[in-house]
């Protein structure tokens, strides 16, 4: 669907309301992962256990969403040990996002610097007035004043559009489906020799349900929240250059990113997605490319440059 | 059953032209939202003038008639953001961006002053002021002509005008790059 809506004629309210269903379908559809796992937990343990088991999940559900939509940037942003910097420091930064903020018609985020040479930035928060763009020592050194422009618009391009908000909410909804696939996953172990006595015919199958689902979960939540962000850089990719008025600007900025072979030591697998480009440096091509956090660089630069 | 379905085409109407009328209401308040912003970084602009004019003064003693141009224009651009349209106001700081280019130009004649910390500071926060009106105005015109556009398509353009709504301004600043008529040589 990214290569059907044409950025040109997507405002950013378009977006931002696409994104509002978007996020709704994606809470829905987590939220049947979480209930079907909590149902067959529950159910492998005490037969019959299963509706049981369902408001704990459910709970452990919103009270993570709850977590996530109103300190999951901050969290996000701790790990990543970014530093908020004061209007009168970075003064070339503050004047571009300010510029293009304007431009986008959204207040200016909130600026955090990582001392870090690998250049990289991201965007976080849950919503344009919550929102916080860091970016890298290495961004600040190594990009001239278009490249820069280029990649904060990609950045407010997020802003704008919502995409913090959905990209803040699957982090951490991938977090859940995975911590409740490892609690399942653990405890097969240590109830194993007890559970055998009990086991008749019905059990034997929920216990081959459980243990698919604890298997199988995470990975595809996983793929859900790396499908999103995928699609996502593209239309921040188009959406920042039709800000700028520049392409080349970004263009050229992703290609020194590509250029630089140093990974970001503060990206973890989790936060990995959120930044402009993959900071990891660990692109194996196995499964056809589905477990990758980015569309391929060099893919999006010559998207780029044929606008 | 006639009065059933008059009943069902009123309510189609009505239904119609509260849509029409909200959709309408949130564009136009779009619109006022970007004007604000393109304000508050005139008003900024405003401000940075009487230090930069101060500045030069100090060093450039004989170039009266450029400090009263700019002076006067500031002037006439701060009395037009009091009241004025888009257009009249566009006018205004047109007349101040030829005023002040003057001011630079007679700067450059000054190299003891190129060297001076407030001088340099005062340039650079105009030029990023500049930038800054001038994404807030691509934001601006961008919202007007979304709202223009729906107020003047058919058939919004047949009652539009019964609530008293009118098409908005564009915000049009002289873009000297951007503007110039290419020569042609023969």
């Amino acid at each position: 669907m990214s290569s059907a809506e044409s950025p040109a004629r997507l405002s950013i309210y378009d977006a931002a309301a696409a994104n509002r269903w978007r996020t709704v379908v994606l809470i829905a559809v987590f939220t049947a992962i979480i209930a079907l796992l909590g149902y067959f937990v529950g159910e492998y343990f005490a037969p019959g256990g299963g509706l049981a088991a369902l408001p704990f999940a459910f709970a452990l559900a919103v009270g993570s969403g709850l977590a996530s939509y109103f300190a999951g940037d901050q969290i996000i942003l701790a790990q990543s040990r970014a530093r908020e910097i004061g209007p009168d420091q970075e003064k070339v930064l503050h004047d571009v996002v300010e510029a293009l903020a304007l431009g986008l018609g959204i207040p200016t985020p909130k600026l955090y610097v990582i001392e870090d040479s690998a250049p990289n930035a991201f965007a976080t928060g849950r919503d344009p007035r919550h929102a916080s763009v860091a970016v890298t020592r290495g961004l600040l050194d190594k990009m001239d004043r278009t490249e820069l422009e280029g990649v904060i618009a990609h950045e407010l391009s997020h802003v704008g559009n919502r995409d913090i908000r959905v990209m803040l909410l699957v982090t951490i909804l991938v977090g859940t489906v995975a911590l409740l696939a490892d609690w399942m996953w653990r405890s097969f172990f240590w109830t194993r020799g007890g559970r055998r006595e009990r086991d008749g015919g019905g059990n034997a199958i929920i216990a081959v349900i459980a243990i698919a689902l604890a298997l199988l979960t995470p990975i595809i939540a996983t793929l859900i929240q790396l499908a999103v962000s995928r699609q996502r850089e593209y239309l921040a990719d188009a959406s920042g250059a039709l800000l700028t008025r520049y392409p080349s600007g970004l263009a050229s900025a992703l290609r020194k990113i590509a250029a630089d072979p140093e990974p970001l030591e503060v990206a973890n697998k989790a936060t990995a997605s959120l930044y402009i480009a993959n900071p990891l440096k660990d692109a194996p091509a196995f499964f056809d490319h589905l477990f990758d956090t980015h569309p391929p660089i060099e893919e999006r630069i010559r998207r780029l440059e044929a606008m | 059953m006639e009065l059933v379905v008059l009943i069902v085409i009123i309510a189609a109407l009505a239904l119609f032209f509260i849509a029409t009328y909200n959709r309408l209401i949130t564009l136009r308040q779009r619109v006022k939202e970007a004007w604000a912003d393109i304000d508050v970084q005139l008003k900024r602009r405003h401000d940075l003038i009487p230090n930069l004019v101060e500045t030069v003064k100090g060093y450039a003693t004989h170039e009266s008639t450029v400090f009263q141009n700019v002076t006067q224009a500031r002037a006439a651009a701060v009395a037009a953001g009091a009241s004025a349209s888009p257009q009249e106001r566009a006018q205004a700081e047109n007349m101040l961006t030829t005023a002040l280019r003057s001011v630079f130009a007679v700067a450059e004649n000054y190299p003891q002053l190129q060297a001076v910390q407030e001088f340099k500071d005062l340039s650079e926060n105009l030029t990023a002021t500049e930038d800054k009106i001038a994404f807030a105005r691509r934001f601006y015109n961008g919202n007007v002509r979304d709202f223009n556009t729906a107020l003047q398509t058919f058939p919004t353009n047949v009652f539009a005008s019964m609530f008293g709504f009118k098409a908005e301004e564009y915000f049009e600043l002289a873009d000297t790059a951007a503007r110039e008529v290419p020569q042609v040589k023969f």
